[in-house]
């Protein structure tokens, strides 16, 4: 039995979005080009490094955040992932991941801290969140290829819309969290909302805040491989490869790869995390 | 335009009301005054934190809102530097109306005028114990070397010297208090607010911060509206109390007028069992003391007669100046062999008592007064700063105000 309506939304979001890319192509290409300059800034900076020179300074900065077995660990999955010969893909997967993670929080922040301040904001935000959340994150790509193309550059943006959403909630109930007294304490002593800010919300909030830069992490980097079915590279476009072929020892090495970033970056931002709550929750 | 007045803080009429639309709870009062708070929320949607408030503060004293939890102490505490808004009422510091201060001017106020101490201490977790206490300043922007310099004077004040690189992890909830005193200190306000200060402490912690508090603040002078739930602690360091219930002042006055002439069965109920001897003072008890005196000079007739008239076995000779010369017993006056020449004053043989004289000021307490009184027969001499008599108690009397403690 046929239903009575057909209600032709699908036409309608295609309306939309050819509307969008005729009148604001320039937007979108100044979007793409300064995607691009920081993706570029970022890439080179890790494939121009020497991988002995990059594993020494992520061993060093693992040790000093979460110790020596957290160090011997990452020094174990890079040398690995290196010796899959999946380095110079490994230090672009990074790159992707790292500009993802620079602009969700460049927007994330201060989406964040103004849903914390306004409820009226955090009323709008949240359903918009939720719907970045659920919607499978394949259906970003359609309209990510028509306003930028294929690349990198709409690689990255569909990561950003899909790892946005923690950054922001997570950083507006960090700030919601700062116990109530300390922010009474605050006004009592006569802060400007900006000082407030400052001194004690953002302060207080940082646990929270690099919980939501770790998660934002981690879903970029589950988001990049699916990022390179519209051209974005890396140990992704790897991924994809052998998926086309039915390869599957590429497959596995890429895959495993991917794992060890993920196990690298993890570890190192969860010992950031940690270190800070106890700075602060130690009462 | 207000009168002007000597009071530092004064609240008047000082309603808060949280919920919606808290202004029509005010003027149709008559009709919710009734309700309990559970029916008052179900039909308005509002709560009554603080009602008709009205309250003065000396310049210089501790002024405590005492009441139990939900009485609205705090919100009236809130109201006075409007981190609560007041829903209705004015309340003035230094005759300078609060309530009409813009925002600026606000926060003007509370940077330079006023501090406030926490319940909970609410330190910053990821700040040193110097940069805790410099905190107001640098709030007012004060230069880094300046507010270190006072921040430093401000820890010493409160026993802390030493501990400034010290995180408030670190301390004890006694030392973390010490630390939010000092930080309301260092800005060097008029009026500190203190929300509970002491309540979150170890009884004996608290009991000794209470007596170092009252110390430190007669060096300082500043005035203080003190909240607390705890009678012992009202009126062990406040100068006036205000006694709350269900968001309204029932008493005000010094901590005796609230002991011994408690107004309403709920402050009765309050003070019942406090040890009423602590809060009695001779002024309360004494007696006009002219029953007790005889001129100098007065021969020993007419003593005689007086006393045996008032049935009294001692009585005191008092010069033109009110200053007790001597002390009169009957039994010595009369001597065993009997008086030789009754209309001459009394020779000094016959004059002074085998129990000392014991004398107090109108303001020592009951509890004194009856160890000292133990040691004596001689009814107890109250004398002004001038050493002149004011009032004598009796044995007897003392009994009696010990029964009725």
């Amino acid at each position: 039995m046929d239903f009575p309506v057909r209600i032709p939304i699908g036409r309608w979001a295609e309306l939309i979005v050819e509307w969008l890319t005729e009148n604001f192509s320039n937007l979108f290409d100044y979007m793409k080009i300064a995607v691009e300059f920081i993706l570029v800034q970022i890439d080179t900076l890790f494939t121009w490094v020497p991988w002995p020179i990059t594993i020494i300074v992520l061993v060093v900065i693992a040790w000093l955040v979460s110790g020596r077995r957290v160090a011997i660990l990452t020094l174990v999955s890079l040398f690995l992932m290196g010796s899959l010969g999946l380095w110079t893909e490994g230090m672009s997967t990074m790159a992707l991941v790292a500009t993802a993670v620079f602009i969700s929080v460049l927007f994330g922040l201060p989406l964040g801290i103004f849903s914390a301040r306004s409820p009226k904001f955090d009323a709008v935000l949240r359903p918009i969140l939720d719907g970045m959340q659920t919607i499978p994150s394949f259906v970003y790509l359609i309209p990510a290829i028509m306003f930028f193309g294929i690349g990198n550059v709409p690689g990255i943006l569909a990561t950003v819309i899909f790892a946005l959403p923690p950054m922001i909630r997570l950083t507006s109930l960090g700030i919601q969290q700062v116990d109530r007294e300390v922010v009474e304490a605050g006004h009592a002593f006569g802060c400007t909302p900006s000082q407030l800010l400052l001194n004690i919300q953002l302060p207080l909030a940082v646990p929270s805040i690099m919980a939501g830069v770790n998660q934002t992490v981690m879903m970029s980097l589950s988001m990049v491989v699916v990022a390179a079915m519209i051209g974005a590279g890396g140990l992704g476009s790897k991924i994809l490869y052998s998926i086309q072929r039915i390869d599957l020892g590429i497959g596995i090495e890429a895959g495993l790869g991917i794992l060890f970033i993920a196990i690298v970056l993890d570890r190192i931002l969860q010992g950031i995390t940690k270190k800070q709550q106890q700075a602060l929750l130690k009462k | 335009m207000a009168e002007e007045s000597s009071y530092k803080i004064r609240c008047e009429n000082v309603w808060k009301v949280f919920g919606p639309d808290p202004k029509r709870i005010i003027e149709n009062w008559e009709s919710h005054k009734d309700m309990d708070k559970v029916e008052r929320l179900k039909e308005t949607g509002c709560v009554v934190g603080t009602r008709e408030a009205t309250f003065n503060v000396e310049r210089g004293e501790i002024y405590c809102l005492m009441g139990l939890s939900g009485s609205g102490k705090s919100t009236l505490l809130r109201c006075i530097n409007r981190l609560h808004e007041p829903t209705a009422g004015k309340v003035f510091i230094d005759n300078e109306e609060i309530t009409a201060l813009s925002g600026l001017k606000l926060r003007e106020l509370r940077r330079k005028k006023t501090s406030m101490v926490f319940q909970h201490f609410a330190l910053l977790p990821h700040r040193r114990l110097l940069r805790n206490a410099a905190f107001g300043l640098e709030i007012q922007g004060v230069d880094k070397g300046e507010r270190e310099k006072r921040a430093h004077e401000a820890l010493e004040l409160v026993g802390l010297k030493g501990w400034e690189k010290s995180y408030p992890y670190e301390l004890s909830g006694g030392m973390q208090q010490r630390v939010g005193l000092a930080r309301a200190l260092a800005t060097d306000p008029e009026i500190l607010l203190m929300d509970e200060a002491f309540s979150a402490l170890d009884p004996l912690i608290r009991r000794q911060m209470q007596d170092e508090f009252v110390k430190l603040i007669k060096k300082v002078k500043k005035t203080i509206v003190f909240v607390t739930h705890d009678l012992n602690e009202a009126l062990r360091i406040a100068g006036h109390l205000a006694v709350m219930k269900d968001g309204e002042i029932v008493q005000q006055g010094t901590p005796a007028d609230i002991v011994l002439h408690p107004e309403t069965d709920y402050v009765t109920e309050f003070v019942r069992d406090l040890p009423k001897i602590k809060f009695i003072t001779a002024s309360d008890i004494m007696q006009k003391p002219e029953k007790w005196l005889v001129k100098a000079g007065e021969s020993i007739s007419s003593i005689y007669n007086k006393m045996d008239k008032e049935y009294l076995r001692f009585a005191f000779i008092v010069g033109e100046d009110q200053r007790v010369q001597n002390v009169v017993d009957y039994f010595r006056l009369m001597g065993e062999s009997g008086i030789e020449n009754p209309d001459a004053p009394p020779p000094s043989n016959r004059l002074s008592s085998d129990f000392p004289l014991i004398s107090a000021t109108p303001n020592t307490f009951l509890e004194d007064l009856l160890t000292e009184g133990a040691k004596s027969k001689i009814p107890i001499v109250i004398k002004n700063q001038e050493d002149r008599v004011v009032g004598i108690i009796p044995r007897e009397t003392l009994l009696t105000a010990l029964t009725s403690a």
